[in-house]
């Protein structure tokens, strides 16, 4: 319990994946530490994809693989470009334990109960409604009922993170900056899951989806298995729903039934529909990480990787980052801004910092591209391939040249320029310009 | 599948009270009126003979984006009470 009433030494907001990292690595460290969920429970405001990262999970539960509750263990990626009614997909397989696919409100809820075996005080159906500053430094949180203080408050309150945006750590949000994410987890048994999948028990499958109902716009589809689910979803950049009058459930309904996907969730149950809203600002959009008595983790920091579908495993490590960070603060006595700017300068040295500045121009470049990027090419791809598995008596030559003819003639050439432009500027901006 | 269909699958608690607040005035304006389509739990609906936008609100997946797409920056959007709400067992 608290020595002191309504004080503690840190008080971590949100017990997601960042959060409870945070969290725990103080705990472990011999601070007090208070940590407030919204939530019935750790993961029941919770949604995401459906995969979590070993190595960044092992560093804060170095036994998760024989303790928590996992679902399967992924060792199929797939890559699907779907036409309008066709479909072209690459698959890489192999028998590892890179990632293994999770149920949040299965996971989170592990995490947080291992969280409070090792001494963090977590207080659940909490909402923190502001920040309380005194002489220009947080020092502490007001809830519905009550205030609690403490030395340093760590956000970790999600993609909304009004707290953060309260004292001016970030701006506004903008529909191009975050993606919406709908999901649906539909019941099959587990047999079924392994025959459509190709697996054996405790083997998963994700399909990253491209195209498809999404065709042009901003937007990514995916499927993982789960033990006895499948979850298919889709997030799509909000402004692209907002320009094109789309309902997101309804873009969901119609990639189900594509004809490459349906036969995989045919015949199962809707056990859970869901949404979520997923960062993707990317590393300009990465708002202000440290004030005097404050940190910024995980989501609320915009800490999303989107091109290899990365975020657990950055707010995990981000937490334990700003935990460590809060320890030292605690023994130096020193809250300010300068010193709690340990926790910038050990993101820069991770992989999360280096990995958001090698994609920093990836969003603006997809933005400016998408209906190249995200349409032409890949329709583009798949008449490729119907051409190639055609047997319809045309000489193939005939095939070839009448494709080549095609992808000059069906659009300006000045197109196919920008196009080859932007991929030099991004490939330019991730492998050389640092 | 009807949206109704798919958030008969989630646990709710619903407050008594709305936790999310447009300003009427400005919806009426309200060119685009983004939120009645964009939310994923169709929250919103446009009352043409009223006037006014109809919040249900008790259907919120509090993801925050109808808060963000907002044209007018008119909807004072915040969580509902800590005991209340959407609960996700399968997020």
């Amino acid at each position: 319990m608290l020595k002191r009433e309504n004080k503690t030494d840190v008080i971590v907001v949100g017990a997601g994946p960042a959060g409870i990292s945070c969290a725990i690595t103080l705990a472990r460290a011999g601070r007090e530490v208070v940590l407030i969920e919204r939530g019935m429970f750790a993961g029941a405001k919770n949604m995401f994809g459906g995969a979590i990262y070993t190595n960044a999970v092992k560093e804060i539960f170095p036994n998760f693989e024989q303790e928590a509750p996992l679902e399967r263990r992924n060792i199929e990626h797939n890559f699907a470009i779907l036409g309008e009614a066709d479909s072209t997909t690459i698959t890489y397989r192999k028998n590892n334990d890179s990632s293994y696919s999770v149920i949040r409100g299965k996971f989170d809820r592990w995490m947080a109960q291992q969280a409070q075996k090792e001494g963090v005080y977590l207080v659940t159906e909490t909402v923190v409604r502001e920040l309380i500053k005194e002489k220009n430094k947080v020092i502490g949180v007001k809830t519905e009922l009550e205030e609690f203080y403490a030395d340093i408050v760590i956000l970790a309150d999600g993609v909304n993170s009004l707290l953060a945006k309260q004292i001016g750590l970030r701006k506004e949000i903008e529909t191009k900056d975050v993606a919406l994410s709908v999901k649906e987890v539909i019941k099959l048994n587990k047999e079924t899951i392994n025959q459509r999948f190709n697996l054996k028990d405790g083997e998963g499958a994700i399909i990253e989806i491209f195209g498809g109902s999404m065709l042009g716009m901003l937007g990514l589809g995916f499927m993982y298995t789960n033990t006895d689910s499948v979850t298919i979803g889709l997030g799509i950049t909000l402004n692209e729903l907002v320009e094109n009058n789309y309902r997101p459930f309804e873009l969901l309904e119609r990639l189900k039934q594509h004809p490459s996907i349906a036969n995989l969730i045919e015949g199962g149950e809707l056990g859970e529909y869901s949404a979520h809203m997923i960062p993707e600002g990317g590393y300009h959009k990465i708002p202000k990480l440290c004030d005097n008595g404050v940190m910024v983790i995980g989501d609320a920091a915009m800490l999303v990787n989107n091109l290899h579908w990365e975020g657990t495993n950055l707010a995990m490590i981000s937490g334990k980052l700003a935990g460590e960070t809060a320890i030292e603060a605690i023994d130096k006595k020193d809250f300010s801004k300068k010193s709690l700017s340990l926790y910038e300068k050990k993101l820069k040295d991770s992989f999360i910092m280096k990995d958001m500045h090698t994609y920093r121009d990836l969003m603006n470049i997809a933005h400016t591209r998408k209906k190249a990027f995200f349409s032409y090419y890949f329709k583009k791809i798949n008449a490729f391939f119907e051409m190639f598995t055609t047997s319809d008596g045309t000489p193939k030559k005939e095939n070839y040249h009448k494709f080549i003819k095609s992808v000059f003639t069906d659009r300006k050439l000045s197109e196919l320029f920008k196009d080859i432009w932007a991929i030099f500027k991004l490939l330019w901006s991730i492998l050389i310009w640092k | 599948m009807e949206i109704d269909k798919k958030l008969y699958t989630l646990k709710y608690s619903p407050d008594d009270n709305s936790h999310l607040h447009p300003k009427m005035e400005d919806c009426r304006l309200c060119e685009g009126k983004p939120c009645t389509y964009i939310c994923p739990a169709k929250v919103y609906e446009w009352d043409k003979d009223r006037q006014e936008l109809i919040v249900n609100f008790e259907n919120c997946l509090e993801c925050g984006a109808c808060r963000i797409a907002c044209e007018k920056k008119s909807l004072d959007w915040e969580y509902p009470k800590g005991t209340k709400g959407v609960t996700f067992k399968k997020g």
